[in-house]
């Protein structure tokens, strides 16, 4: 009895196998990324090109860098702990190229009123006030100097 | 040696797609940071929060996220003291522009800012077809705008409703955690702009970073504790109420 008489076919077919898995790891080389795997199941390049993505907001030690003077007059109010772009928005172009990059004029009859506007859900212990009571839709730096806004302390004429 | 037409009909695709390959190869890393050292983790302070939306303007100039879309949004609650489970919750425009008065002026009323957990088990990495998110080596959910689908798994499977589809971009969208910042040792957008600081970037790799006399002083909780989700994003505070 010859069982294996025929065995050519096998071999060839797989051959034919052989050849297929080769090549599909060949096109699965090119297609996989490099860095795909290094941490896990994931491209480990998506964490440097998000890591690369552009920045906005400068940062408040990059504004204290040249306007010292403000820095003085803020650190000794109670807006010491707010950040310049909290109010003057991002402005890391500005920081870039200070001379064409000009931040914009600030209305602080709406400013102030986002933090400052009353409402039941703030923290009691933080100063409220109702706009329209308090200064009947002035702007609030006729009275008030935003960088250090306690009337005893700094008052603007 | 000669190339005949046919053998650089040949060679010049092949020479494309090994530029392409080697394009494609190591960005430029973040200089002096190095992934081991970090594990980021953001606190949260109800009782400092005034609602004023500054953490979402922020985010989105930051980020350019589109209108109407939002990695980090602000919650008002109301809840009446016989109603505890049953609180009223709303968030105009994601409080973006901060938030009108109460209709009601009883009851516990107090705000909840909201954005991505950056959870260690993280549930919408786990469900992703074709390994476009993941947690990184230091702690933060991120999602691969080239490998994502925009296939909506990862929308649905997070319990706090912090992802979604960038209609510009077809593609799932998250809070990065200001990636691009924390590399460059700036703080998130949202922490920097926010006036009360009832927002802190921690890295809970760093003895020295505040955050841990902070857990260990006050009664710190995250959301959806049952869901055991590992969250990174610690509330100081935190109502039972809030969900």
């Amino acid at each position: 009895m010859k069982i294996f008489q025929d065995a050519g076919h096998l071999f060839r077919l797989a051959a034919v196998f052989l050849l297929g898995l080769i090549l599909f790891l060949v096109i699965r080389s090119f297609l996989v990324p490099r860095s795909f795997g290094r941490y896990g199941h994931y491209r480990a390049n998506a964490i440097t090109e998000t890591a690369a993505l552009p920045v906005n907001y400068a940062g408040h030690q990059v504004c204290e860098n040249c306007h010292g003077d403000v820095l003085e007059v803020k650190s000794k109010g109670v807006h010491k702990g707010v950040a310049c772009e909290s109010c003057h928005g991002p402005l890391a172009a500005h920081a870039e190229d200070p001379a064409s990059v000009l931040p914009v004029k600030l209305d602080t009859a709406v400013l102030c009123a986002r933090c400052h506007q009353e409402n039941i859900a703030k923290p009691k212990t933080f100063p409220q006030v109702n706009a329209a009571e308090h200064s009947g839709g002035a702007a609030c730096n006729t009275c008030h100097q935003p960088h250090s806004p306690a009337m005893d302390t700094e008052v603007k004429q | 040696m000669t190339i005949t037409r046919r053998q650089l009909l040949i060679l010049l695709p092949a020479a494309a797609v090994a530029w392409n390959y080697i394009l494609a190869g190591t960005p430029e890393a973040s200089p002096n940071y190095n992934m081991a050292e970090h594990w980021w983790a953001m606190l949260v302070d109800i009782t400092k929060c005034i609602g004023c939306g500054s953490c979402v303007r922020g985010c989105q100039q930051e980020n350019h996220v589109p209108d109407g879309y939002y990695r980090t949004w602000v919650e008002r609650y109301h809840i009446e003291d016989w109603q505890m489970e049953y609180p009223e919750v709303d968030s105009p425009d994601g409080g973006k522009n901060g938030f009108p008065p109460a209709k009601e002026t009883g009851g516990k009323n107090f705000f909840v800012p909201k954005l991505c957990n950056h959870c260690a088990d993280s549930p919408c990495t786990q469900v992703c077809p074709v390994g476009a998110t993941f947690v990184s080596p230091d702690g933060v959910v991120l999602v691969d705008q080239k490998y994502c689908l925009g296939c909506r798994y990862c929308v649905q499977a997070c319990p706090y409703g912090c992802r979604f589809i960038n209609p510009q971009t077809e593609t799932a969208n998250k809070c990065t955690l200001c990636y691009h910042r924390i590399t460059k040792g700036l703080t998130t957008a949202c922490c920097e702009v926010c006036p009360t600081g009832a927002r802190q970037l921690a890295n809970l790799k760093d003895p020295k970073d505040p955050i841990h006399d902070f857990l260990r002083t006050h009664s710190v909780q995250v959301l959806k504790p049952q869901m055991a989700t590992r969250s990174k994003c610690f509330y100081n505070g935190l109502d039972g109420a809030v969900r």
